[in-house]
């Protein structure tokens, strides 16, 4: 396991995702929703919405937040967790930006699989 | 028996007459009027409001032509009466016509005061009293350019506050030293130059205009170059607009040997020197006073209607008046005398941090004036003490922090409007009565100023009585009434959507990020409310310029598909008017065989739906549709979704008309279109209605001779039936009908309100003026709807299936799942 530590995997280039927009990665432990703001900070987080799993990646994004397509959950991309008078957490991964191409970091996505 | 009245001018004075007429003695006059406008009958009060972009024409119009033709009345528009025949009772226009009359009325409204300076006929140089003066500033204001405003009382700063937001650099010169020193003293009068000068408008007080130069006549013909003022300063000027005043009209009356002074002098009853002749309006004179403003005016129009049906009451009576200035953001009321006197007394409040001034003038332990600034939300109550001359001795100490404190202890806001009866008149510009607006409010179940406005007139003119309008609400409806209820559009701004819809106009804001920074929104990127909205609104006003915002659509109209509830999406191809061929049949058959679609169902707007789609599928879905030439349905949009039809002429026994070919016409030339909610249209053969026609945005039912075009129907969370709008002969006229009003809605509509709820809120008669009753109107909107339509009548699906758009949307961007392998 520490092999992969530090590990960061390139999955594609900045333009890939639009501003204020959405990609998904497949991992072995189900869809990451890669997310880009409109001031190109990029943030990871599970493409599974807390309250009834809808896709996060399909949601409008604002400021540092993501809504649910499905029921309007506002969760916040810096932190995974619901916004507002609504309750619950979304898993949150490393992800950074080298010479514009996008890389998550290995290690996380591996122990995130054991923990679920 | 019928008796002949004949009406010269058709202004709002007329207007109220001849509506109390027809109440009272329906059938009983045969009424002829002549008006110099080539209209009908309009609030001139909301000029300003059209000017500045807050309003349409269509919505400030009081009578269209169904309401004259309705009570038989013949407009003769266009057409201005030169000479009254008082010997043989007969009046004739410019043209010649012609009209015999038993009882005259004479109308004429007043004429705006032209200052007498070299100049002052050359092009450019306007004034402000009608929608052609407006329509003419708004042609200037194209141009963007300088606008000098002579006169700084209402009408001009009005003019001035329109001019600016629509983006003219202004300049207003007055000739006093305060502005709108008739309304109000000189400490108001400076917060409010202060104001306007804090929104970019320049104020030059004690400025004598000395002459209007202009252009070099080498470059063209001669127009406004700059206006000249007594100390030698010239101000460039590529319009002028003077608002110095009006005079009584009554050159008509004069001529025709009746009895003059300012105005046509008039009785308590309106009668002229001549009995068979009366006067109403600002073109008379009662008692030495002649009014500029539309409480008294309605008030002689009721008193003349009582008069002409024979049933007179009290006459009429001069009273005290107050004035509001409808520019968006100033606070402002003035409200009966305020001149110093030895005899009066004076209370004032000035909350330099707030802004706020407030002056009461006293006279015998009566307030008999009142000027606020800043917050006028206790208005009404103050210009109801002067108007009922209430001693106010015993809450004299706590008078002037309004009704709150009145009555010392037990502070209760709202005493005053409870304790008046129900008569009591609240709106003097409509005279709504108190009783009228509480029972709307109960009965109607309305929660806001808005649906007051629209149900009893209440506060729809010039607004000075909404302080009174919300406490009554307030009092009706206890805690459920939220008075900052210009609801916001989200918790990123306090703008309304009708500011912003207005805004984005006035502005010229052309993208997101624009309208943002312009409109100081609090929220960096705004939010899932209002992006869509917004993105709507630019698109809807920019046609062809404005390039779509996919990341501010909900995800179902950024992937033209409706997500479902496990992440999956439903494909619903287009059957125009609900017919299909086999060959459409055998693709989707084919279709969800090879992509093993679970689920094939037909929906209610006849149709079929593909469901459970994988977002992966999708453009091969699409491509393969395409191929047997199915396109998108729009079913996830707000935009044009179905039309259902029924069989009509071609096979049905009934039909009337061919209402599937209808149908089908109406969706090819609909399609594609982006409404603020979702559109759906049913054209059904015959009364019968098999196409339910009557619970749809829009529905046609086809009759022997002709089309009934209805609309404003809904059948989802609330259940509405349809009203009619118009009928008319043929196919080509339902079209062009059906275009007009789905764009105006387009270009009125808040987002998400749909067809029934945008009705409400902007009344039937705007919507008939506009797209009935104007041909040239409609034509306009007609073309509109067809200018949008180039931009966005191509399939969706087709520019996806084929890569060139949005090429990551639908497959992951990477896939790690080798991972799993490699441990
Ligand atoms: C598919 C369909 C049901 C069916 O299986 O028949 C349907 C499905 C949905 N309707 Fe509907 N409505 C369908 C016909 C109707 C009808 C009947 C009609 O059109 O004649 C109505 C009542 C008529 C009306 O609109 O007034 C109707 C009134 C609604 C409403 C209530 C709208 C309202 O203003 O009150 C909603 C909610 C909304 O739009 O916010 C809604 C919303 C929805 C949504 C979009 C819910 C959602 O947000 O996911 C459903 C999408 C399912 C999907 O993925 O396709 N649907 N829906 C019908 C598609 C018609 C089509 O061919 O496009
Ligand atoms: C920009 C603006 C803002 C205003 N704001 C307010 C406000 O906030 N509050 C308020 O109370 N009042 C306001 N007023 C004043 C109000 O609009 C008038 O008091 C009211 O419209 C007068 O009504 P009327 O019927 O007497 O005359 P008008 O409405 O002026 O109508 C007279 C009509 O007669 C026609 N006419 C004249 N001569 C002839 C002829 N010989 N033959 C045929 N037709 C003829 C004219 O073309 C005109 O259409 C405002 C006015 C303007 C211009
Ligand atoms: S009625 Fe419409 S919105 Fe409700 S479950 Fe059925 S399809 Fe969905
Ligand atoms: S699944 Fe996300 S809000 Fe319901």
């Amino acid at each position: 396991m520490t092999a992969m530590e530090n590990v960061w995997l390139d999955i594609g280039t900045i333009d890939d995702i639009p501003r204020q927009g959405a990609r998904v990665v497949k991992t072995p432990m189900g869809c990451i929703a890669v997310f880009r703001t409109a001031s190109d900070d990029l943030f990871a987080l599970n493409d599974r919405c807390p309250h009834k799993g809808g896709p996060l990646s399909e949601g409008i994004v604002h400021g540092t937040s993501v809504t649910c397509p499905l029921h309007n959950f506002v969760i916040s991309l810096e932190t995974g967790l619901a916004q507002g008078a609504d309750k619950g957490e979304v898993a949150t991964f490393p992800v950074r930006c080298q010479a514009g191409r996008i890389q998550l970091e290995a290690s996380q996505l591996a122990r995130s699989k054991d923990a679920a | 028996m019928t008796q002949k009245l004949v009406v010269v001018g058709n202004g709002m004075a007329p207007g109220r007459a001849l509506e109390r007429l027809f109440e009272m003695v329906p059938g009983a006059f045969d009424v002829t009027i002549f008006n110099a406008e080539p209209r009908t009958n309009y609030d001139r009060i909301l000029l300003s409001p059209v000017l500045s972009g807050e309003k349409s024409y269509e919505e400030i119009v009081i009578h269209g032509d169904a309401w004259y033709r309705q009570n038989g009345v013949t407009l003769h528009k266009g057409r201005k009466v030169v000479k009254i025949d008082r010997a043989s009772k007969t009046v004739i226009a410019e043209d010649g016509t012609q009209a015999d009359y038993d009882k005259l009325l004479i109308a004429t409204g007043s004429v705006p005061f032209v200052i007498p300076v070299p100049g002052n006929d050359l092009a450019g140089v306007l004034t402000y009293r009608d929608i052609d003066d407006v329509n003419a500033m708004l042609i200037a204001a194209e141009q963007g350019g300088h606008a000098v405003v002579i006169g700084g009382g209402l009408l001009g700063l009005e003019a001035a506050a329109g001019l600016k937001a629509r983006g003219m650099e202004v300049t207003v010169i007055h000739l006093m030293p305060t502005l709108m020193e008739r309304q109000l003293d000189a400490a108001a009068g400076q917060l409010l130059k202060r104001e306007l000068e804090s929104r970019g408008i320049k104020v030059v007080t004690e400025a004598s205009t000395r002459q209007i130069a202009a252009t070099d006549p080498c470059l063209g013909p001669p127009r406004v170059a700059a206006v000249e003022l007594q100390d030698g300063t010239s101000i460039k000027a590529d319009i002028v607009v003077m608002a110095v005043g009006i005079r009584p009209n009554a050159v008509l009356a004069k001529d025709a040997g009746l009895a003059t002074g300012r105005g046509i002098l008039v009785n308590d009853r309106m009668r002229t020197s001549d009995t068979d002749i009366y006067g109403v309006g600002e073109c008379v004179e009662f008692e030495g006073n002649v009014y500029g403003l539309v409480a008294p005016l309605y008030e002689q129009a009721s008193i003349l209607a009582r008069e002409l049906a024979g049933a007179p009451g009290a006459g009429f009576v001069d009273k005290a008046l107050a004035t509001k200035l409808k520019v968006t953001g100033v606070d402002l009321f003035s409200a009966g005398d305020f001149a110093d006197g030895d005899d009066r007394e004076e209370i004032v409040l000035r909350d330099a941090a707030r802004g706020v001034y407030r002056r009461l003038v006293l006279k015998d332990d009566k307030v008999i004036g009142a000027v606020m600034f800043g917050d006028t939300s206790d208005s009404g109550w103050f210009f109801q003490l002067i108007k009922d001359s209430v001693d106010i001795a015993g809450m004299r100490e706590t008078l002037i922090f309004g009704p709150a404190y009145a009555g010392g202890g037990n502070a209760d806001p709202f005493a005053a409007v409870a304790a008046l009866p129900d008569e009591a008149e609240i709106c003097g510009c409509n005279g709504v009565c108190k009783g009228r607006i509480v029972s709307a409010i109960t009965e109607k179940g309305l929660t806001s100023v808005d649906e007051v406005r629209t149900h009893t007139k209440a506060s729809a003119s010039c607004g000075t009585c909404t302080g009174l309008v919300e406490q009554l609400l307030t009092l009706s409806l206890g805690e459920a009434y939220n008075p900052a209820a210009v609801k916001p559009m989200c918790s990123c701004t306090e703008l309304g959507h009708a500011d912003v819809r207005r805004l984005v106009v006035a502005k010229q804001l052309k993208t997101i990020p624009d309208l943002m920074q312009e409109l100081e929104w609090k929220s960096s990127g705004g939010c899932a409310k209002c992006r869509p909205a917004l993105n709507y609104y630019l698109l809807s006003t920019w046609p062809g310029q404005y390039v779509d915002d996919n990341q501010s659509r909900f995800v179902n109209e950024r992937v033209h598909a409706n997500i479902q509830k496990d992440g999956t999406y439903s494909v619903v191809p287009r059957m125009w008017g609900g017919v299909t061929t086999p060959g459409e049949l055998r693709a989707i058959a084919d279709v969800a065989d090879k992509f093993q679609i679970p689920s094939v169902k037909c929906t209610g707007g006849q149709r079929i739906d593909l469901l459970g789609v994988k977002k992966a599928d999708l453009p091969a879905v699409w491509a393969d549709l395409n191929a047997a030439g199915l396109v998108s349905g729009h079913a996830y949009g707000k935009a044009l979704r179905t039309v259902k039809t029924c069989v009509g002429s071609d096979w049905c026994r009934f039909g009337t008309q061919d209402s599937t070919g209808l149908g089908v016409r109406l969706e090819k030339f609909l399609w594609g279109s982006w409404t603020p909610a979702k559109v759906k249209l049913a054209v059904s053969g015959c009364p019968r209605n098999c196409a339910e026609a009557t619970c749809k945005d829009v529905g046609v039912i086809c009759v022997e001779s002709g089309y009934e075009i209805h609309f404003a129907g809904a059948a989802g969370l609330d259940i509405k039936g349809t009203v009619v709008l118009c009928h008319v002969k043929t196919e080509d006229e339902v079209i062009e009908v059906t275009a007009a009003l789905i764009q105006l809605y387009r270009e009125q509509g808040h987002y998400l309100e749909r067809i029934y709820k945008w009705l409400d809120r902007v009344g039937m008669e705007s919507i008939k003026a506009a797209v009935v009753d104007d041909p040239t109107r409609r034509n306009a909107l007609f073309e509109g709807f067809m200018h949008s339509q180039k931009f966005s009548q191509s399939d969706p699906w087709a520019q996806r299936a084929s890569g060139s758009t949005d090429s990551h949307e639908f497959s992951p961007i990477a896939n790690l799942t080798y991972m799993e392998a490699a441990q």
